[in-house]
């Protein structure tokens, strides 16, 4: 037992030396310079945009460091999560990709920014209407500020449309048009209409949405996969997959960019983003070739979109100093644009739209002054409610669709097992 | 001279294996048993993790209720005893004969034959993955190349697919190009086992059927097969709960989907899906304790199937 002793009162006396050793550092660093480190976690390229700001930053609040905390876009929603179960580790500012918004609105681990002290609900005619939405739960609270949108668009290749005998209008009038003209293209240049059918289903379902309905589910969670908006897709992708127009490749793989860079691949639905993606990586000796339109049958979607948000239990301390931080990300004109230009992150601002940067044309896209058509069709877009299984529902829809498309399994009866499927889960 | 430590400083035998046990035991206390019992926990629980750790509610068995429930489940299922199948039988298949021919034709060369194989093994599953997605890509992959060129030879030509296989979007096809990374990876694996195994046998024994007038083959299956017994046994139940826990490969290979059709989701990556995809911890839970059992019933009938009939 006397080494026992001995054993424990060395332990005791290293454990307090350490302890004592951390406290004088603590005061030390914090003593002197009454500096404030803020702790913000982000993904590529928000975390570059943080960067680029932080100098203005540093003008305006010589005594905020700002620590930078950057993962991979789904490590870092895997580390927000964890972060929030535990409320451990937790940054005090995160950027949040609107897919997961959705799933993290479900819980109560975000601060409601509406009222006092942060009163967001004053600035939210400064906001793109559907983004602030999006941040909107049912009941009130707002979760978070956006920070850029995807407003979507009709990429396409204007040479191979000319080949064709083509014009932007017959791909934009109607979605059967669309269809029509992908056989010409395909029979006078050998590309497809597109990457995937998918992508025809995909804006689809997110058309003709009734006030209050969710994609999938209505507001009483009941599922709505079996609706004539849900056939109509699954028909569209199945006429496209019929017709051999899609190459059949998933976005961001290695066959999706080759066949942007090979001229395979004639039009790609997507956030206005894609176009300075196709420029600086993906595709950029095919430039002057590519043009933008909107959707076809005036429809209007969201391809993606980044908040902030503060977690309800990061340290009460800083979150005042956090949420100016947010504000400044978001709510400054100049730092809105400055992230547009560098990193194609189209603001959520609207102070930051009416810059005459917004008028120049585009000579990736021939001269085309684009970004006017993409602001408009960001005042069109219409946020609808989000569902805590939209994500395993939106699965199960492509998982049917690969059934119809694959193996020729009948619309009504791929839709009646997804229907099934969804309602074992709705309530969970 | 020698370094003494003084008396305060030094352990009593009573008490030394406990220090010296401490550090492992600490770590596997933190990553292994306590996410272990975390997870036991959970499956009784309904939780959704980003309102913290105080938002459970205790659900009793419901979570393994629906977990048997699911068709998808019992899908990931399917695909994982396709997989473990497709993937294990040929390790072992080839592994056996290639170890044994490393042993006998090679002597000076053995060692750097045996690294080039295991090399896989500990090569990393990204690369792994990156390597592979680029050599099954459907228009510009290495592997649909060669199969396009060996259609071009006569009487050879009719024997590979006729148009380029769409790797890793057919669902058909994906489960086998899922297969044959897994093949590739672990085929080193068991050789450098069945090696380590084949060097064991007493030499007195070949020599002896030599002299009895055995061939090669003789010897192989009735000196060889019988005496690697053990070793298969060891090297078959680590396939089973490699093959049953399968993640990385379909994981990364699918971006972390399944593919299409789900045609390469095994059952972990259902698992993982649920908690991180579904935000469903609960039932994720339950299907790895439903899958633990499964794991565990599998390696209790391979011991059976193996275990001599005079033990």
């Amino acid at each position: 037992m006397r080494q026992w002793a001995r054993w424990l009162s060395a332990i005791a006396l290293t454990l307090g030396a350490a302890q004592a050793g951390s406290g004088v550092a603590a005061q030390t660093s914090s003593a002197p310079a009454a500096s404030t480190t803020l702790t913000v976690a982000a993904f590529p390229a928000i975390d570059e945009i943080v960067r680029s700001a932080l100098p203005a930053w540093k003008q305006l609040h010589p005594e905020v460091e700002v620590r930078i905390v950057s993962r991979e876009l789904n490590d870092h929603h895997t580390a927000m999560t964890t972060a929030l179960s535990t409320a451990k580790g937790l940054p005090d500012v995160m950027a949040l990709e609107i897919g997961y918004l959705g799933r993290f609105a479900q819980g109560t681990g975000l601060e409601d920014l509406s009222g006092p002290p942060y009163n967001l609900n004053g600035d939210k005619s400064r906001f793109v209407a559907y983004a602030f939405d999006q941040a909107t739960t049912p009941a009130g609270a707002v979760l978070a500020v956006p920070t850029d949108i995807g407003p979507g668009a009709l990429l396409y290749r204007t040479d191979l449309l000319a080949k064709a005998g083509l014009k932007e209008s017959d791909l934009t009038t109607s979605w059967e048009g669309y269809v029509a003209a992908g056989v010409k293209i395909k029979a006078a240049t050998g590309a497809y209409l597109m990457a995937h059918a998918r992508d025809m289903k995909d804006i689809l379902i997110r058309t003709g949405l009734e006030p209050g309905e969710g994609l999938f589910f209505d507001k009483d969670s009941r599922p709505l996969v079996n609706t004539p908006r849900f056939v109509r897709a699954f028909e569209l992708a199945r006429a496209v997959r019929r017709q051999q127009l899609d190459a059949k490749v998933i976005a961001w793989s290695s066959d999706w960019s080759e066949g942007f860079k090979r001229g395979g691949i004639a039009t790609q639905m997507s956030g206005a983003w894609l176009a300075g993606h196709l420029n600086t990586w993906l595709a950029p000796s095919t430039r002057g070739k590519w043009r933008s339109a909107q959707l076809p049958e005036g429809a209007f979607a969201a391809y993606g979109g980044t908040f902030f948000a503060i977690a309800r239990h990061a340290d009460a301390a800083r979150k005042p100093v956090a949420y100016e931080f947010i504000r400044f990300m978001t709510m400054n004109r100049a730092q809105q644009l400055a992230a547009f230009k560098a990193q194609d992150a189209f603001p959520a601002l609207i102070d930051a739209q009416t810059d005459p940067f917004y008028d120049q044309p585009l000579p990736f896209l021939g001269g085309q002054q684009a970004r006017r058509d993409w602001r408009e069709a960001a005042d069109h877009i219409r946020a609808f409610p989000v569902h805590k299984q939209d994500n395993f529902a939106k699965e199960v829809i492509d998982t049917e669709l690969d059934k119809v498309l694959d193996r020729g399994k009948d619309i009504p009866t791929a839709l009646a097992d997804a229907q099934r499927l969804l309602l074992l889960r709705a309530h969970r | 001279m020698s370094f003494r430590l003084p008396p305060a400083l030094r352990l009593s035998p009573r008490y030394a294996p406990y220090a010296l046990l401490a550090p492992f035991l600490l770590l596997f206390v933190v990553f292994g048993l306590f996410p272990l019992l975390f997870s036991l926990y959970l499956a009784f629980h309904s939780w959704e993790p980003t309102s913290g750790l105080g938002a459970m509610h205790w659900v009793g068995l419901d979570n393994f209720a629906f977990a048997l429930q699911d068709e998808w489940f019992w899908k990931s299922l399917r695909n994982t005893g396709w997989l473990a199948i497709a993937s294990g039988v040929p390790q072992h298949l080839v592994a056996i004969p290639l170890a044994t021919f490393l042993h006998l034709a090679f002597k000076r060369w053995r060692n750097p034959m045996v690294g080039a194989y295991f090399l896989p093994y500990i090569t990393s599953s990204v690369a792994i993955a990156i390597l592979f997605s680029s050599l099954f890509s459907t228009d510009y992959g290495l592997i649909n190349l060669a199969i396009a060129t060996v259609r071009e030879v006569p009487l050879l030509g009719h024997l590979v697919p006729q148009a380029a296989v769409d790797w890793l979007n057919d669902p058909d096809a994906l489960k086998p190009a899922i297969s044959m990374i897994v093949f590739w990876r672990y085929v080193g694996f068991n050789v450098v086992l069945y090696l380590a195994a084949l060097q064991t046998i007493p030499p007195d024994l070949y020599e002896a059927a030599t002299m009895d007038g055995a061939s090669r083959l003789q010897q192989f299956f009735h000196i060889t097969l019988p005496s690697l017994r053990p070793m298969i046994f060891f090297g078959v139940t680590l396939s089973v709960i490699g093959g049953l826990q399968l993640f990385e490969e379909p994981f990364i290979l699918t971006g972390g989907k399944g593919g299409s059709d789900q045609a390469g989701m095994s059952a972990a990556v259902y698992l993982y899906r649920n908690a991180f995809d579904f935000n469903d911890f609960g039932a994720a839970s339950a299907m790895s304790w439903l899958l633990f059992f499964i794991v565990a019933a599998l390696t209790w009938l391979t011991n059976r199937a193996f275990r001599r009939k005079d033990d």
